[in-house]
């Protein structure tokens, strides 16, 4: 009942002063605002590295011979000759957490078709590549495996090969080029898949059977890692688990000894990523939060001033019988309710940006439910904590130097 | 005998300035009976505004005893004064102290509200009564800017009636009024204290006090007179014979 009453006397107030409480109000409106699209900035970032992340195979996981964390001087990874044939068999026959998995050879060369030529990379693989990339074909068709055991001179080729080799405009099906002078037959063309997240041409890609490359380009036995996927993505550290206990088997390696090959699924990947744009966040929601915190002093500034505006109101109240809790209790209301419905409009405020940054600049966004409880929940507690003072400062006020003061 | 609602005896209040003691007070005893019509008056200094604020519960004295309506006056908490305050005196003040852009209604209604006993009905019906004590049941809901010095000190009025205080409290309540609303004012307070309502008049000028069946003179803190007024003006008829106004 009292409190009710009180709750009436500071919405009156409120609504009296329409236009400072609206001033009052920005601060944490602006400061609101601000903490929802910077949270929604980054989680839209986020989550867009995730997707793309996810594009190249989330579920894919990488092999690669030597160790990742050897103190000494290393070499690259292909340098290092443990990864075998014998190896990708063994794991393709023990691993059952994997769907597809493949050896992978590479060089780098020249392509040539008649008088044009560009420098790229070449993929021994096996089909089973082109579902673990999650890449289609746009044209042709893949190689078979009998194509594999047969090591033919067949190659698929990426539309930046494409582009760069036939500039005319050709159907590149059926016809021959020659990669380090090694001629090849073109069987097919690579869907375009653009550049991934870190920048590199996934379309400036040759590949061909392991064997062939194996054999006619490198002259290799070894193998220079092998690429598999998970039969799902939250299968991922399992089967890379399970991938590094087969190779160690398979590589006689002791208890005491460390692993010298190197297994990585794509979710360290995506959270390494994830971790750099966590960081950009929280600079972000920092940047956010010092404007909320101004906006709580201004709500303490208003709060003061309307005090000592209204010392005489208070001494008033308090000859006709107001306790002190009961001033506190009216000005801490209103400070509060200052604050929350600054917060309301600060939500619809930054659910609007949030919209238009994502319509108008096409950046990606996406509203975290826990950045408007979050920025919410600040609000009210900035509203106590700024109020606090001024109320605590007006209840404490002498009835009788309240009365008389001018 | 009627009912004593206000009992002082020897009562003193002392004020620390720096190393220096000023005694306001300096030791004063007097009653107040129910149904009285009081005036205390003094010059400026005399320790008339301190013995307000002890009449008002707003203020404590440094020693003697003070008992109102039968509660002592003494070691009470603030929280304590505000309740003695809001049930058992109505404040009237010189400057009104009306809320402003409130209407007279809420106005009179501001003690009820830190009144947990009464309901929002009983509120509102209470102070419409007491809007109508005092003539101003047409102007209910108009706000202070929209009245008469005169009607802004009814609404005071009305506002210190609506808790059925024991005793009314006025501070230089004709203070800021000319003549003739003072009168008004003062036939008011005189209706009012013929109904039964005990009123406690602090003032400076002598022909207020003509209107009121007792005077407390005040000097240095000490009382100098104390008598019962045998010849009471009717404000009504003091109004009456105000030469007559053009407009």
């Amino acid at each position: 009942m009292r409190l009710l009453n009180l709750f009436k006397i500071a919405t009156k107030a409120i609504i009296l002063n329409k236009t400072r409480t609206l001033l009052t109000m920005l601060g944490i409106i602006i400061g609101v605002a601000s903490v929802i699209a910077m949270l929604a900035i980054g989680e839209g970032s986020k989550e867009s590295i995730r997707t793309s992340i996810s594009a190249m195979g989330s579920n894919m996981i990488t092999i690669k011979p030597g160790a990742d964390d050897k103190g000494a001087v290393r070499g690259s990874g292909g340098d290092v000759q443990t990864l075998t044939l014998q190896n990708y068999e063994v794991i393709k026959e023990k691993a059952d957490l994997l769907s597809y998995i493949t050896p992978v050879v590479n060089g780098s060369g020249q392509i040539i078709n008649g008088s044009n030529n560009w420098p790229s990379s070449i993929y021994g693989v096996n089909p089973e590549y082109l579902d673990i990339k999650v890449v289609g074909l746009q044209s042709g068709s893949m190689f078979t495996d009998a194509e594999v055991k047969s090591a033919s001179k067949v190659v698929v080729i990426g539309q930046t090969v494409v582009d760069n080799i036939f500039p005319n405009g050709e159907d590149p099906i059926g016809k021959m080029i020659r990669f380090n002078n090694i001629p090849f037959k073109v069987i097919g063309v690579l869907e375009e898949k653009g550049e991934n997240t870190f920048g590199q041409d996934q379309d400036d890609v040759v590949i061909a059977p392991y064997t062939t490359v194996q054999k006619r380009i490198l002259a290799i036995d070894h193998l220079n890692q092998i690429i598999a996927s998970s039969i799902s993505e939250d299968e991922a550290p399992e089967a890379v688990t399970q991938v590094i206990e087969i190779l160690r088997t398979e590589h006689k390696l002791l208890a005491n000894q460390a692993d010298d090959f190197t297994v990585k699924s794509m979710e360290e990947l995506i959270s390494t990523f994830s971790s750099t744009s966590e960081m950009l966040t929280i600079l972000l929601v920092a940047v956010a939060s010092i404007s909320l915190l101004i906006g709580g002093i201004g709500i303490m500034n208003i709060m003061y001033v309307s005090v000592k505006e209204r010392t005489k109101e208070i001494g008033l109240r308090m000859a006709v019988g107001a306790k002190g809790a009961d001033i506190l209790m009216q000005f801490l209301i209103e400070a509060i309710l200052i604050s929350i419905t600054g917060g309301v409009l600060g939500v619809l405020l930054g659910l609007g940006s949030t919209v238009f940054i994502e319509k108008f600049l096409n950046w990606p966004t996406s509203v975290a439910l826990y950045s408007i409880i979050i920025s919410f929940a600040v609000c009210a507690v900035t509203g106590i904590f700024f109020g606090w003072y001024p109320a605590k400062k007006a209840a404490a006020l002498d009835p009788i130097t309240a009365l008389r003061y001018e | 005998m009627k009912k004593e609602i206000i009992k002082i005896q020897d009562l003193k209040r002392e004020f620390t300035m720096g190393t220096e003691t000023v005694h306001a007070l300096r030791g004063i005893s007097f009653s107040i009976k129910e149904g009285e019509f009081v005036t205390i008056m003094g010059s400026s200094g005399s320790g008339k505004s301190t013995m307000l604020n002890i009449l008002g519960c707003l203020d404590q004295p440094t020693s003697g005893t003070y008992e109102i309506d039968g509660v002592k006056m003494k070691d009470l908490s603030r929280n304590q004064l505000a309740t003695i305050r809001n049930e058992k005196i109505g404040f009237i003040f010189q400057s009104y102290n009306l809320l402003a852009r409130t209407s007279a209604l809420e106005n009179v209604e501001l003690p009820l509200l830190y009144n947990s006993k009464v309901s929002t009905e009983e509120r509102k019906e209470r102070a419409i009564k007491a809007l109508e004590m005092v003539g101003l049941a047409d102007r209910m809901y108009h706000t202070p800017s929209e009245l008469s010095g005169g009607q802004q000190q009814r609404v005071a009025i009305a506002r210190s009636l609506v808790n059925n205080p024991v005793m009314i409290l006025a501070d230089e309540a004709t203070g800021n009024l000319d003549t003739r609303t003072s009168y008004e004012i003062m036939s008011l307070f005189q209706d009012l204290n013929k109904k039964g309502i005990t009123i406690t008049f602090v003032t400076h000028e002598p022909d207020i006090a003509t209107f009121s069946n007792r005077t407390i003179v005040l000097k240095d803190g000490n009382i100098i007179k104390d008598y019962i007024n045998e010849n009471i003006q009717s404000a009504a008829n003091e109004l009456a014979k105000l030469p007559k106004q053009d407009d």
